[in-house]
């Protein structure tokens, strides 16, 4: 038997990228169905009935006339529901305690939406109000440090401040956002005796399909989980919500299978927030810009149901070298749904204050903003002084700025003026942890020649079927266009959750290794063939390429691999694997680098602000598919400019709800306000951290891209706002 | 949504008869009613189907135009006599919605549009007198920034107050074009100025228009033109496109060599109704088109303007708009 | 007061909405039916929003009638195929798509006409079907995402964003092709957008990338694919040109 590293490393298999992705037909025909599309006989309907005090408990709930309504069929509420167990920390009507508005409090199932909808609004429902917590601001003096984790320091901060010749000493804030996958969460749950069926719009099946086998007590093999495609998620759909477990519920009681689909309007607290933070920076350098101490205290909400905590203070820990550094984070209890990851949990809200305060410390110190990074470039990680497996930030910062045309900058603002037009040069630096995780895999050789691969994970819009095509292609050297891939499914071996920028980095090792245990079956086969012309050679001799195999050494010594399995009865070569970690992981930090640049024009008049470029290199190893890994970086840019203009949910302080839950008033982007994105990545693998070379790239695009706008915002018009987003009437009266 | 009777109506005299039914509504293109009934602010009995009465013609007869109620926004912005004579008009509908909505929207169904004030719009809220007369006003102490500046409802009558604006692009240019409305009712035709269509919130904020409940609208009638060569419609937003107006400005000008010889200038977003301002207007006639006599035009346009807790910046930024927009004006409109 | 008045006098605070005060007198049955539909809404809005407790309980038989659905029986004419249904009045045309004919590429996004992931054709306009009650479609033209292939040869737009790759999770992607689809058409017909007049083109508008991202922003991409998807109209533009 062949050790898989000596198949596995000595030629690094060629890539043939797929050109269009994957799933491109399925998407352009409209044929990809989604979790609420799948066909479903005698399905019924779930309407979610939401809370609407923020604070209380629920002193009845009168379901007479709603139970009586046309085509109702079951009703459930706090008081009639059958006890579950409650995974996570989700609202299952299992008591009668309100924490925020909005909260779902009763299921009416009905035989069509409309009639569960109207039905709804027949419940009489009588709160005991209680006092709720609705202002951030007014709360900010009792803020505390979260139950678990909260500040770390470095050095002696008080010398280093000292010792300082410019000091920035600001705050900034940004607001509460949510996610807002075009596609709303949405389930179809059928049960078959205590055996459970779910389409679920989510980020990962396995995590449905536990916390659904916890909620009621059943064994997970019992829950079927499919999401074939999913609409987006950007974190939301990374947790199990209550509704999911709820049109379980909702099936079991209605004793039909139940569809729930999401309003638009529910989509804003229930599936998760990300919660606002409010950064206290101090930067403090000596004359030439070495930054003595840096310091950065984050405070932002956490609901009253579970502490979770937006770090927006964690990544300024690796970012630079200054000698000394100090974070803190605490949270304000508000009623308000739950905090949870949204892209770049943490390094995309956090960069915003400190690549802020970056851009004024340059000022200060009249250093262009890039030198001033290239002066504080951490060579290590400045935690434990690890070595990184790979960072290539300076190539990042060169290549973007010559792409961008930085030096043209100028460094004093409000110089540049076109028309009513005010121009203005911003940059930032990207950053995001690279994660990877273990993840099975089953990849089979099919009579006919091509290849299938099975990952119990999912592809939400990030092209996790295009590479995983790929992968299994390269490693038999054919084209990756005879890959037939199937994910989003329970019964395929377990992967983990779409997020953290972890999916590439994680599933494709898995494929990986799952078609090298194929190829070696096959190669085996043909070993033991007495009538294949490769019969008797060795292992480490048969290399694939095109669907044939060949001896390295004798080239012409070869056959088609449906020959060969034709031969051999026709058969399927099937092997599954679940990818390793590497042994040597903690003696490393892995990190992806970026360099963002962004050119704005305000108008002068309106102060409406248009990004016209944006500018980005990206060092996040190999980027296994050039259109699908492209686009996905854009859209993190994209992101960017959304956090930095445009959105906020706002949260009425008396009522405690989001005044703006709908595509009208919560801002995210139109085509209209993105014009040039110019992305690219610096291409050299990092092969320390897997196999592939390849770290995640989902998130890094929106991490800096916020600040560089701010930071081009004043350039363009001296006008420094550090309260996100920035709107048009913040520049005006700044 | 509770559940309706739907009927098409073939003509004006058909769906007039119809609406007596109580509860009964006209539906248009349906992008404001139907969204309303879906959040449960609005519910009608019946809908009146009126998009199939014939009203769908642009008409110019003599120096006039009559403009059919149920003529598309997109139509009637890309209508040759449109583009031509009231430029301002289909700058004005193409800064409203999208591409789709305005596809659907009707000329009537805009005049109808109702506010987009958050309170409004979400029945949770227990406080919208709009929406429940005598129960409050929830925007005044809540978030205010998207809400009007001028005209608004209230002092310390609790009951009555309401600081919504309208949120209708057209409307603001048919203001600024001194357009006027031709309605049908049981007792026969009338025709109203667009500037007493809408109303101002006062005692009754509840009732958006001056149109009786019975009453179809049928046509718009926009006067023989003046501002063809020089107007602009500056919409000032959240975001580049699709997005409801801060501020928008509809400004025109009639102009003999460099002298003003007539002015039109509406706003939205800033108070219930489309505001127009005659004393603008007025200020101008005669002027040389000049910065410093669209600064005079913009102060008194904003003229007892009172700011809400969010929403000051809107004074500054509407003056600054009146500028820009008859600067762009006087320029004149680009072949 | 007793529980019912005090409910009518909830009620005629909603009976007042948008009503101007000369409402027209009506007949007595129509009346009585009016009465019992807003006593329904009136107290239920009032408890919704308010968790006041309730002042009367409306008969089961009256909660039934009020609640019961409308039925309309209608022809649907989707992608050249005319089908017969009976639906609920307040059935969007998005939903008689989706829950009704199982034609599920139309998406619902936001179900208010804030996203456009619901756009389809209608006599060869785009329009949201969210907002468009299906009842008003009786006798169009309806062109979905399914019908734009001649079977496997896909429509020009849809070739062009598989190639360019307009798109990420897909979920906005068949309202944004159709979307794209009338564009091509309107840009034909000579129609103007608001760029237009930024840029003082109003007499014939070229189809520069900033006209393409105006007329294209009826169509939210949530994943932020909008480079991919102004290259991918532009492609499809010079196809049609050509």
């Amino acid at each position: 038997m062949i050790a898989l590293d000596e198949i596995a490393t000595p030629t690094k298999p060629e890539r043939r990228e797929l050109a269009t992705r994957y799933d491109a037909l399925a998407k352009v025909t409209g044929r990809a169905k989604y979790a609420a599309e799948f066909p479903t006989e005698n399905v019924a309907y779930a309407y979610v009935v939401q809370a609407t005090i923020p604070s209380g408990t629920i002193a009845s709930i009168d379901q007479e006339a709603a139970s009586h309504a046309s085509g109702v069929l079951s009703v459930i509420t706090p008081f009639n529901t059958p006890k579950l167990a409650v995974p996570g920390t989700v609202n299952i009507l299992q008591d009668d305690k309100i924490l925020f508005s909005g909260q779902p409090i009763a299921i009416v199932v009905a035989r069509s939406l409309l009639e569960a909808r109207q039905a709804a609004k027949l419940l009489r429902i009588q709160y005991k109000d209680q006092p709720a917590k609705l202002d951030f601001n007014a709360l900010l003096k009792g803020a505390r440090p979260p139950k678990r984790g909260g500040s770390t320091r470095r050095g002696d901060a008080e010398a280093s401040l000292a010792k300082a010749a410019v000091v920035v000493d600001q705050t900034y804030s940004t607001p509460i956002q949510n996610h807002n996958p075009m596609e709303p969460h949405a389930t179809i749950a059928s049960w078959d005796g205590d055996k459970l069926s779910v389409y679920d719009a989510t980020q990962g099946i396995s995590g449905v399909q536990g916390s659904l086998a916890r909620a009621f007590s059943i064994p997970p093999a019992n829950v079927h989980v499919q999401c074939p495609y999913t609409g987006g998620g950007f974190g939301c759909k990374g947790y199990v919500w209550s509704h999911t477990i709820l049109a379980a519920l909702a099936a079991k009681v209605a004793q039909r299978p139940v569809k729930l689909v999401l309003e638009r309007e529910q989509m804003f607290g229930p599936v998760g927030s990300r919660p606002n933070t409010y950064q206290h920076i101090k930067l403090a350098a000596s004359p030439d810009g070495k930054l003595l101490l840096v310091q950065h205290d984050s405070t932002c909400y956490t609901s009253l149901i579970s502490d979770w905590v937006e770090s927006a203070a964690a990544s300024t820990e690796i970012l630079y070298a200054s000698e000394s550094l100090t974070t803190a984070h605490n949270v304000v209890e508000m009623n308000l749904g739950m905090g949870t990851w949204m892209r770049a949990p943490g390094e995309a809200t956090g960069s915003v204050g400190l690549e802020i305060a970056l851009d004024e410390l340059a000022e200060k110190l009249n250093i262009d903003p890039v030198q001033l990074r290239l002066i504080n470039y951490a060579e290590n990680d400045p935690r434990q002084g690890k070595p990184w497996t790979s960072k290539h930030l300076r190539e990042c910062y060169s290549q973007a700025s010559d792409r961008f045309g930085w030096s043209k900058r100028k460094a004093k603002p409000g110089q540049v003026r076109e028309g009513n037009k005010l121009i203005g040069y911003g940059m930032a630096t990207a950053n995001y942890g690279a994660g990877r995780r273990p993840s099975a895999a089953v990849v089979r050789i099919l009579p006919n020649g091509r290849l299938f691969v099975g990952v119990g994970t999912q592809d939400i819009g990030t092209g996790t079927y295009t590479i995983l095509a790929q992968t299994a292609a390269d490693t038999f050297n054919m084209d990756p266009t005879l890959v037939d891939v199937k994910l989003g499914d329970t019964t395929l071996p377990p992967s983990g959750g779409s997020g953290g920028s972890t999916t590439a980095a994680s599933v494709c090792p898995g494929v990986y290794d799952a078609a090298i245990q194929a190829k070696l079956k096959l190669a085996q086969l043909a070993i033991a063939d007495s009538q294949s012309p490769l019969h008797g050679a060795t292992a480490e001799d048969i290399h694939t390429r095109d669907g044939k195999l060949f001896l390295k050494s004798t080239p012409d010594k070869s056959e088609t691999i449906t020959t060969l399995l034709a031969r051999n009865g026709n058969q399927t070569i099937e092997a599954t694997a679940t990818s390793e970690m590497p042994k040597d992981r903690d003696s490393f930090s892995s990190h992806s680098w970026g360099a963002i640049f962004a050119e704005v024009a305000v108008d002068a008049h309106t102060h409406m602000v248009q990004v016209r470029r944006m500018v980005g290199t990206y060092d996040i190893g190999t980027l296994i598919n050039h259109t699908t890994g492209t686009n996905q970086l854009v859209g993190g840019v994209v992101w960017g400019v959304s956090m930095a203009l445009h959105e906020e949910t706002l949260i009425d302080t008396t009522y405690g709800r989001t005044i703006n839950e709908n595509f009208a008033e919560y801002h995210v982007p139109v085509n209209a306000d993105i014009h040039e994105i110019d992305v690219t990545a610096v291409g050299i693998p990092d092969y320390k951290f897997n196999p592939l070379g390849s770290r995640g790239i989902g998130e890094i695009g929106i991490t800096g891209a916020a600040a560089a706008i701010a930071n081009a915002i004043y350039n363009a018009t001296g006008k420094r706002v550090r309260e996100l987003p920035i709107t048009l009437d913040k520049i005006m009266q700044a | 949504m509770n559940p309706f009777q739907y009927q098409r109506a073939t003509s004006p005299d058909e769906a007039v008869h119809a609406v007596s039914v109580r509860g009964a509504k006209f539906l248009g293109g349906g992008t404001n009613l139907v969204d309303l009934m879906k959040y449960n602010v609005e519910h009608p009995s019946t809908l009146i189907d009126v998009t199939h009465v014939g009203f769908d013609q642009i008409a110019t007869t003599g120096t006039t135009t009559i403009v059919g109620a149920g003529v598309r926004n997109s139509d009637l912005a890309n209508h040759e006599a449109i583009r031509t004579n009231y430029p301002l008009l289909s700058q004005a509908l193409l800064s409203g919605a999208s591409p789709q909505l305005r596809n659907m929207a009707t000329t009537g169904g805009n005049l109808m549009q109702r506010t987009r004030c958050y309170y409004f719009m979400d029945t949770a809220f227990p406080a919208c007198n709009k929406r429940t007369p005598g129960s409050g006003c929830a925007a005044i102490k809540g978030f205010n920034r998207i809400h009007a500046i001028l005209g608004a409802s209230g002092g310390s009558e609790g009951h009555t107050e309401c600081i919504a604006t309208n949120p209708s692009d057209m409307s603001v240019a048919l203001a600024a074009l001194n357009a006027t409305i031709h309605v049908t009712g049981p007792k026969g035709k009338r025709i109203i100025p667009i500037t007493d269509f809408h109303r101002l919130p006062g005692d009754t904020p509840n009732i958006d228009t001056n149109l009786k409940s019975d009453e179809l609208i049928t046509a718009v009638e926009l006067p023989a033109p003046k501002f063809a060569k020089h107007s602009y419609y500056l919409k000032v937003r959240d975001r580049q496109s699709y997005a409801f107006a801060l501020v928008s400005v509809a400004a025109g000008l009639e102009i003999n060599g460099n002298t003003i010889r007539s002015a039109g200038l509406a706003l939205g977003g800033v108070a219930h109704k489309p505001w127009h301002s005659s004393d603008a207007e007025k200020s101008l006639i005669g002027a040389t088109a000049s910065s410093d006599a669209f600064r005079r035009a913009a102060d008194l346009a904003v003229a007892g303007a009172v700011p809400r807790e969010h929403n000051a910046f809107k004074i500054e930024l509407a003056k600054q708009s009146i500028v820009r927009a008859f600067t762009l004006a006087a320029q004149g409109v680009q072949a | 007061m007793s529980p019912a008045s005090c409910t009518d006098s909830l009620l005629d605070l909603e009976e007042s909405l948008n009503e101007t005060p000369d409402h027209p007198s009506t007949p007595a049955e129509i009346e009585l039916s009016r009465r019992t539909f807003i006593k329904t809404t009136g107290f239920l809005t009032a408890a919704v929003a308010t968790g006041l407790p309730h002042l009367a309980d409306a008969q089961d038989g009256q909660t039934l009638a009020i609640t019961t659905p409308q039925m309309a029986q209608l022809t649907l004419k989707v992608n050249g195929t005319s089908k017969a249904l009976t639906l609920d009045t307040r059935t969007s045309l998005l939903d008689a798509l989706r829950e009704h004919l199982q034609l599920t590429g139309s998406k619902k996004g936001c179900d208010h006409g804030q996203c456009g992931a619901c756009t389809i054709l209608v006599d060869g306009r785009r329009i949201n079907s969210c907002l468009t009650l299906a009842v008003t479609a009786e006798g169009a033209e309806i062109t979905t995402i399914e019908g734009l292939a001649k079977g496997d040869e896909l429509h020009p737009v849809q070739a062009s964003f598989l190639e360019h790759d307009g798109f990420q999770c897909g979920y906005c992607t068949p309202g944004q092709i159709c979307s794209a689809v009338a564009l091509l058409q309107e840009h034909k017909h000579n129609t103007l957008s608001t760029v237009s007049f930024e840029t003082g083109s109003t007499a014939h508008p070229e189809l520069t990338d900033n006209e393409i991202r105006e007329r294209m922003s009826g169509n939210i991409c949530r994943c932020g694919a909008y480079p991919n998807i102004v290259a991918a109209v532009r492609h499809a533009a010079k196809g049609v040109r050509a």
